[in-house]
């Protein structure tokens, strides 16, 4: 049988997106991905064959942040913003949505409701693994997702009409800033 | 100022608006090339397990 570890390069792409949303410091997001692979390696007999390897293993990134979180408390977190930082995008030339602010707003997002967000709309998690991920019940992901949503909305002023509006000045602006590789 | 339409039930419509976006940031980042470090480290984990089996087992 394939040693499920082969498998673990093919999602270095994703923690590392995930390390980045909770630390909102490429650094040290790159630090908690590290930490996530020894601890993944050395624990692979833990991971349930058949199941979805991308939320085991952010499950076992966001422990660690947290438990890394609550040990460096009086460090003060060096949050220069996750979208802004790492998170750049190219334009979308279809694009309707203005990205800066969408960045902004997804910055102003609570822990929870982030988190959750990222899990179900950028990383296609079902609601029970990212239930399982951060250890609370289906039915509050669900919540915390729909508030995201909703607070998303409201701190970009998406209307119906400003939704059509086309602003690639703007975009393009926010291109160029690219992950510390 | 803007009309705001009932923002307690988003339409469908801005719901795949805010995920694209989120898709898109998120996609971008999860593609980029993997940093040497990482690389380097799964190699370093695995050698080091290999010498340690090749040990334990004394395999030929």
């Amino acid at each position: 049988m394939r040693d499920p570890r082969e498998e673990l390069t093919d999602h270095i792409g994703s923690l590392r997106a995930f390390a980045l949303s909770l630390t909102r410091n490429s650094a040290t997001a790159d630090d908690l991905v590290q930490e996530t692979l020894v601890k993944a390696w050395t624990n692979i007999d833990s991971f349930q064959q058949g199941t979805n390897m991308r939320a085991w293993l952010f499950t076992i990134l966001r422990n660690t942040f947290y438990s890394l979180r609550r040990k460096r408390k009086r460090e003060v977190e060096d949050a220069d913003g996750t979208m802004s930082e790492g998170l750049a995008t190219k334009p979308d030339h279809d694009g309707r949505l203005n990205l800066r602010d969408f960045k902004v707003a997804f910055d102003q997002l609570p822990d929870t409701q982030r988190e959750a967000l990222v899990l179900i709309g950028a990383q296609g998690l079902a609601y029970e693994e990212a239930a399982e991920v951060c250890g609370v019940a289906v039915g509050t992901i669900k919540s915390r997702v729909g508030r995201a949503r909703a607070r998303l909305a409201e701190l970009m002023e998406l209307s119906e009409e400003e939704s059509l509006e086309i602003t690639d000045s703007v975009t393009q602006g926010v291109v160029g800033s690219r992950p510390a590789a | 100022m803007t009309k705001h339409m009932t923002r307690k039930q988003l339409n469908s419509r801005v719901v795949e608006e805010i995920d694209r976006n989120l898709r898109q940031a998120f996609d971008d980042m999860a593609e980029q090339p993997v940093p040497d470090r990482f690389t380097d480290l799964l190699a370093q984990l695995k050698a080091a397990e290999e010498k340690k089996n090749s040990g334990d087992q004394q395999d030929a």
